[in-house]
């Protein structure tokens, strides 16, 4: 109290000077309790060592990175345990060193409670550091930096947790004018960002320079909400201590005042249009405070993201704010701000926008920003749901001018093109509709669920899709083949019949070589009496054939050649014929003997 | 004469109404029945045959005319024959089977003999495998048609329900509890 009194008079000399700047306001929005004055009186305290650390290898958006560790490794404080996979994906390392107790399914902080490979580590107690050192930042290109802070695990660490590197890339069609350090932290209870700023100001600036060189925007712009005085204080001293020309803007405190588009509405007048996926697509780019810090720590240092700042509020004795390493339990963590005895649940992320973790032991992650111990003497249970009366309420306070009613309507009949019509999906789910709803109604919890059931339905789709595309392929394939297979054995017919007619004219040219040709082989066989079975078959098998072909071709050449002969011709057929006879029983001997 | 100007005025406007619509008619002429692709996008496309024809196109082209029940497809469920039949202006019919969960075929691989019985009866190409190598299903691409159990000689196939993950986690939808407070008040 007495602090915000001292501070009062110089404050108001300093708010008037920033609210020069021509700032701008977004429709609706909610002023709900800040309770933030609980949390940030205290500076930033180290939490002490868990008893275990489970590292979800999944922390941000994009894919699953692949463990790099098995069960028994001995890994040291910030050596990587899993592999990015894919380009929006970052890794992820050990928070301290220790040994590898399992790589294994633990629950993750998730709304379902369920599981995600994790990578389970029991700390040593030596808190040891890899071998680590400052980048050679000055030496670094920019896709050097990207996959630096890919290396690196640094994401986003406002909540959605959006790996940084992606956001660094420039759009090259577009300029970059503005990139704004989100520090404007309007959830209720949360300080983190707050605390961050009064006590790692430098770095923070650091961090932004990192990200202004990156993408050169025209300016640079730290949004900070009003209502953290001490924060704007530290960040411009430590502005104008580093000669960076950021400019730290006050922005009036009103929740959601620190989502992007808002900030962006807020700061800059840009609206971002509903469909747009990036908002670098309008040469606008934000990043969270936290993520500047995490960027430095990660170039300057060399440290990984291992560990953030979390408060610890709400029904507890002692709330405050801890850098916590990343893994550590929920519930141990809980346990250093005192709990008391009537609570009931751990609330990760803020009043509005957070969710009750199903299970407690689930760890701390990147994007755990506060933890609030929920009791019903803090958060009463929600009044029935009353009918929606159409009040309008909902749709004045909503920050994106969306028909929240509307939405409700169609998304409680479960009309999903309809809710898609009246564009759900550019809802943040910030939960002010919610929070006016004099019907008490849980409108976000609609959206959510038709939003999920939206994605439901693509994926099958998409699914059903490729099953119809792989079905049609098979039977393609298989009619191909079909279509193959006839048409080789055609060929094989069609070449079987031109050898026999080749055989047939070459027989008809010379039957006489031919008849001579085929006892040759004929002869020796007798010869080798002393064989086996096996053998004789074989030489049996080939005199027959041979005596068969020999007939075949006798039988030819007697039905080609037989007119228009003359008188020399006739003499000669006759003369063979004599000698054929003789020839015939001595071909057809050797058989019979082996018969014997 | 004015009669027969009458006729001869009427007689060219229906010749030229007439070349206009042939004209139409080949111009846009539409290939195939688009109805047939509406159905057919409503199928699951599990190509199981289950509802007694060999595919998802011909038990839609025997949907579009009109000579089978819109109810014949267990792994469109309940809520497919609904989709289908406010496509059709059909009467709403319970499934003509039991409503199961979605499926994903599994081979034991310790059993499995690697007689590519089953990579042939596959219709979406989702088991690989060659002769006398082991056979492993790609789970991602197996619809749960389960046209590859009875092939197998060895019985090593199994359909397991797929599991719910954080990845096709869903919302619930929202459900209201009933209070005792509000039958006191009114009490």
């Amino acid at each position: 109290m007495a602090l915000s009194g001292n501070c009062d008079q110089g404050n108001r000399n300093e708010r008037e000077r920033l609210m020069l700047k021509n700032l701008f306001k977004f429709h609706g929005g909610v002023k709900p309790p800040t309770n933030k004055t609980q949390s940030n009186t205290q500076p930033i305290l180290a939490a002490p060592m868990p008893s275990r650390l489970v590292v979800p290898l999944h922390q941000s958006i994009g894919g699953t990175p692949r463990p790099v560790v098995e069960v028994g490794d001995k890994v040291l404080k910030g050596q990587l345990i899993g592999q990015a996979d894919g380009w929006i994906s970052a890794a992820v390392h050990a928070p301290t060193s220790g040994t590898v107790a399992e790589v294994a399914m633990h629950v993750r902080p998730h709304p379902s409670g369920l599981d995600s490979l994790c990578v389970v580590i029991n700390p040593d107690g030596k808190d040891e550091w890899i071998a680590h050192g400052p980048a050679d930042y000055a030496a670094m290109s920019p896709a050097d930096i990207c996959s630096y802070l890919q290396q690196y695990g640094v994401v986003g660490l406002g909540g959605a947790g959006f790996p940084t590197h992606g956001k660094l890339t420039l759009t090259p069609s577009v300029a970059m004018e503005d990139l704004i350090i989100n520090a404007a932290e309007c959830e209720p209870f949360i300080t983190c960002d707050d605390l961050l700023m009064r006590e790692r100001a430098e770095e923070i600036v650091r961090g932004t320079a990192i990200f202004r060189d990156m993408l050169k925007p025209q300016r640079v712009i730290i949004g900070v909400e009003d209502n953290k005085p001490e924060a704007i204080a530290a960040m411009q001293a430590a502005v104008k201590q580093l000669a960076e020309p950021f400019s730290v803007i006050a922005v009036p405190a009103l929740y959601p005042a620190g989502g992007a588009k808002q900030l962006i509405r807020v700061l800059t007048g840009k609206e971002v249009p509903g469909a747009m996926r990036s908002t670098a697509d309008m040469g606008v780019q934000v990043f969270n405070v936290g993520t500047a810090y995490a960027a430095w720590r990660a170039i300057g240092h060399g440290e990984p993201l291992i560990s953030r700042i979390v408060t610890l509020t709400g029904n507890v004795h002692a709330p405050r704010n801890y850098e916590v390493l990343i893994g550590t339990p929920m519930d141990e963590l809980l346990k250093l701000a005192a709990p008391h005895p009537d609570t009931d649940g751990i609330l990760m992320g803020g009043p509005m926008m957070g969710f009750i973790v199903p299970n407690r032991q689930a760890p701390v992650i990147k994007t755990t920003n506060c933890l609030i111990a929920h009791s019903p003497r803090f958060f009463p249970p929600a009044p029935p749901e009353m009918p929606c009366i159409r009040c309008g309420a909902c749709a004045r306070a909503c920050p994106h001018e969306l028909q929240p009613y509307e939405l409700y309507w169609f998304a409680r009949a479960k009309n999903f093109g309809k809710t898609q019509e009246y564009h759900i999906f550019d809802c943040i789910e910030c939960g002010c509709c919610s929070y006016v709803c004099p019907s008490h109604i849980p409108l976000v919890q609609y959206f959510r669920f038709a939003k999920s059931e939206i994605w439901a339905r693509e994926r099958e789709k998409n699914a059903a899709e490729s099953a119809k595309d792989r079905f049609e392929f098979k039977q393609l394939r298989e009619e191909r083949e079909k279509a193959d297979k006839a048409e080789k054995l055609a060929k094989a017919a069609a070449a079987q019949a031109a050898k026999k007619a080749a055989e047939a004219a070459a027989a008809a040219a010379a039957p006489v070589e031919g008849a001579e040709a085929l006892v040759e082989p004929a002869n020796p066989a007798p010869s080798q009496t002393s064989t086996v079975d096996a053998e004789k078959e074989a030489k049996k098998a080939t005199i027959l054939a041979a005596m068969e072909r020999a007939k075949a071709q006798r039988e030819a050449a007697q039905i080609k050649n037989t007119d228009n002969l003359n008188a020399q011709q006739q003499r000669d057929i006759a003369e063979i014929e004599a000698r054929r006879e003789v020839i015939q029983p001595t071909a057809a001997a050797p058989a019979n003997e082996n018969q014997a | 004469m004015e009669i027969a100007l009458a006729i001869a005025i009427m007689a060219l406007g229906a010749l030229l109404l007439g070349a206009a619509l042939g004209f139409a008619a080949i111009k846009f002429k539409v290939e195939g029945d688009p109805l047939i692709e509406k159905i057919e996008a409503i199928l699951p496309q599990t190509q199981c045959g289950q509802c007694g024809y060999p595919g998802c196109k011909p038990y839609a082209e025997a949907i579009a005319k009109g000579e089978a029940e819109i109810n014949l497809c267990p792994p469109g469920g309940s809520e497919g024959v609904q989709r289908l039949a406010d496509l059709l202006g059909r009467e709403v019919k319970p499934l003509d089977a039991e409503e199961k969960p979605k499926q994903v075929a599994v081979i034991d691989e310790n059993t499995c003999i690697g007689c590519t019985l089953c990579v042939q009866a596959c219709p979406v190409d989702a088991i690989v495998g060659a002769a006398k190598q082991m056979h492993t299903i790609v789970a991602q691409q197996c619809t749960g048609c389960e046209l590859c159990l009875p092939p197998c000689p060895v019985e090593c196939i199994q359909m397991v329900p797929v599991s719910e993950t954080i990845d096709n986690w869903k919302w619930r939808y929202p459900v209201i509890a009933i209070k005792a407070t509000a039958m006191r008040e009114s009490a």
